[in-house]
């Protein structure tokens, strides 16, 4: 028999209060690793999704955190659109690897889950998503090969039950009565990456220009360039002579001008365009260009979301750590109160023992030990819980958020909780312990 | 000599402030292995002698040796180390706790001296008879085993001297007698010196060496 087994015997003694305080322990610490795992991927996939990439590009006027939510997370429209021609000149600017052009609005139908659908190129598959994690497809899939080819997400094909060649139509906007007639057939399916791309839909660009008010009108377009690139309205009216007809004639006869042979590229507007830079330097060049200029604004996706985390995301955690905190200590003034009030009950058994030779530091020791007991042991059991709920709530989190979380990932803070745990034990029973240690042998025995 | 008091005086606070001498004693001895009754009046400072015997309670002054150790020139640390060593004790309340068996009441008693014998916890309580009651708490037993399982705590640590406070006093007459038995069987098979306490003049008849408190302990004479 030794200290320890003397106080489980205690601890067994009053299991009904003493699994009770334990279990409060537990709750508590079971919800701080909840947070905190759930913080850690929100936070991981705020920091990593769009640093695959150096730039995000999008017309002025909107702010930069609306233009990377909306262009990387699929979280709202940006501001504007920019026209064709700027994404062209952009590829053959100085430091600039790759320009990836991405167009978005449109959506799958509500039945069928109203994800984000975006037109884009191929190469956007070949570059990576977060650092040194690329994109992986489904054995037998093709990367948007041909105009009407799609490539979905993971939770995409999970929720409609897509595979390849399963096909759907777009609805433009998200407006649900204005249903593209043309219809996509999956040729891809991603594997799973844990980020807003498990939830979109991607198209080919050229299938996306083929689909009706994909085209900005020729008027609008012609004057729109004139104002951005600086060029004679008059010469460019006569240069798009043919376009400004056709529309004329649809307007007189209530229809949309087709375009059979694909948008002409002065009426294409991509929504923002994701850009690789050659080196850091190239970013920040570019972006000090971009805005000398009044057509578009690029920033650095990571540093907007780095920004966010900070100001915003980053409080919200700490707001929450600080109340599962709270409930912790609550939970450990909990155990004080419950081996506090104990202690007159246990006066004589502490006697008992001091009078079959254990000393003070002994009989202190054995309280501090069973404050420490249920404390660390509650926190373990805690950490148990916490794990075991984020188990249960990885796949329903998944399903509703896309996001994917591993419920074995620990949070290197996670590595304070027991010595927290530890320091909040000893100081619980101090006070206690203190009783212990005064208690009045010959009074106590005889009383 | 197992135990030898000399010049030993105590004295408590009363309310007021002023003291109240318990013990004065001059000389008082048990030789080895000798088995002494006390007797005496309630109040008259028995039980705070036994006290001051087994280190529990501090003496004002004078010599209080046990096993030829001085207990009162111990530091509280030693003396709580050589009470659990060298000292056995037997309450009138059993004091057992009821959290643990029989059997862990014997070991807790080991535990304190850092020498848990569990082997020797189970041959003691079989000599008090109980060897079949080894895993029974104290509310699963009756008065008279428990009070024999105190004694085989009180014996767990091969003691030099036994404390016995009014041992009889809570169990019926026909356990007295058992119990008693017992407890000085015990103690002689053992080589133990035995100070046994009682109002009973049944069990103080059994003793060859029967003392007055008052014959020794002359309190007033302090004031």
């Amino acid at each position: 028999m030794n200290l320890l087994s003397i106080v489980w015997k205690s601890i067994r003694q009053r299991s009904l209060a003493s699994s009770l305080t334990a279990l409060s322990v537990a709750l508590g610490v079971a919800l701080m690793i909840a947070v905190l795992v759930i913080n850690g991927v929100v936070g991981r996939i705020f920091s990593q999704s769009g640093s695959g990439y150096d730039l995000v590009v999008g017309a002025q006027g909107g702010s930069e955190l609306q233009l990377v939510l909306s262009s990387i997370y699929r979280i709202g429209k940006p501001y504007d659109n920019l026209p064709w021609r700027f994404y062209e000149e952009l590829q053959d600017y100085a430091g600039v690897d790759q320009v990836i052009p991405l167009c978005f609005g449109d959506t799958t139908s509500e039945e069928e889950g109203s994800f984000p659908i975006i037109g884009t190129l191929p190469r956007f598959f070949g570059t990576n998503y977060a650092p040194g994690r690329s994109f992986g497809i489904k054995k037998g899939g093709e990367i948007l090969k041909g105009t009407w080819d799609a490539v979905i997400g993971s939770e995409v094909a999970r929720v409609n039950g897509w595979d390849m060649g399963s096909t759907f139509k777009m609805v433009h906007g998200g407006v649900q009565d204005h249903v593209h007639d043309e219809e996509f057939t999956v040729t891809g399916v991603l594997a799973p990456t844990g980020t807003p791309n498990d939830r979109t839909v991607y198209i080919h660009l050229r299938g996306f220009f083929m689909l009706d008010d994909h085209a900005k009108p020729a008027s609008e377009a012609i004057e729109r360039n004139a104002a951005l690139f600086g060029e004679n309205i008059e010469e460019l009216r006569i240069q798009y002579a043919d376009l400004l007809k056709k529309e004329e004639a649809a307007k007189k006869s209530g229809q949309h001008v087709h375009h059979h042979d694909g948008i002409p590229d002065i009426q294409k507007e991509v929504t923002a365009l994701l850009v690789l830079t050659k080196a850091p330097t190239a970013s920040i060049f570019l972006t000090s260009k971009l805005k000398e200029g009044v057509i578009a604004q690029a920033v650095n996706p990571v540093f907007v979301m780095q920004q966010l985390m900070q100001n915003l995301v980053g409080n919200v955690r700490y707001a929450l750590m600080v109340l599962t905190g709270l409930i912790i200590v609550v939970s450990g003034i909990g155990i004080f109160v419950s081996i506090y009030n104990s202690m007159s009950d246990r006066k004589r058994e502490i006697a008992i023992m001091r009078a079959l030779g254990a000393s003070r530091q002994q009989v202190f020791s054995i309280i501090l030990l069973e404050s420490v007991v249920l404390t660390v042991g509650g926190g373990l059991l805690g950490l148990l819980l916490g794990h075991g709920l984020v188990f249960a709530a990885a796949p329903i989190v998944t399903a509703r958020s896309g996001l994917l979380i591993n419920p074995m990932h620990f949070e290197t803070i996670e590595l304070w909780i027991l010595p927290a745990l530890l320091a909040m034990a000893i100081v619980i029973g101090i006070l206690p312990g203190q009783t212990a240690y005064r208690t009045d042998v010959a009074k106590a025995l005889y009383d | 000599m197992s135990l030898l008091l000399q010049y030993v005086r105590k004295s408590y606070r009363e309310p007021d402030g002023s003291p109240l001498p318990v013990l004065n004693i001059q000389r008082f001895e048990i030789k080895p292995a000798e088995q002494v009754a006390l007797i005496g009046q309630s109040g008259g400072g028995k039980t705070t002698l036994l006290n001051v015997v087994s280190g529990i309670t501090a003496v004002d002054s004078g010599l209080v040796q046990v096993d030829g150790v001085d207990v009162s020139k111990l530091p509280e640390v030693s003396r709580d180390r050589f009470r659990a060593e060298r000292i056995g004790i037997v309450f009138q309340t059993f004091n057992l706790l009821p959290a643990f068996s029989a059997l862990e009441n014997v070991l807790l008693g080991m535990t304190f001296s850092g020498k848990v014998d569990r082997p020797y916890a189970r041959s003691l309580l079989e000599q008090v008879g109980l060897s079949h009651r080894l895993n029974h708490r104290p509310g699963q037993l009756s008065v008279g085993e428990q009070q024999r399982v105190s004694v085989a705590r009180a014996l767990a640590n091969r003691p030099k001297l036994m404390l016995a406070d009014e041992p009889t006093a809570s169990v019926d007459m026909a356990h007295q007698e058992t119990i008693l038995t017992l407890l000085r069987t015990a103690c002689s098979e053992n080589n133990v010196s035995l100070l046994l306490v009682t109002h009973s003049p049944e069990v103080s008849a059994q003793f060859e060496r029967v003392e007055e408190l008052t014959a020794f302990n002359k309190p007033e004479a302090a004031a």
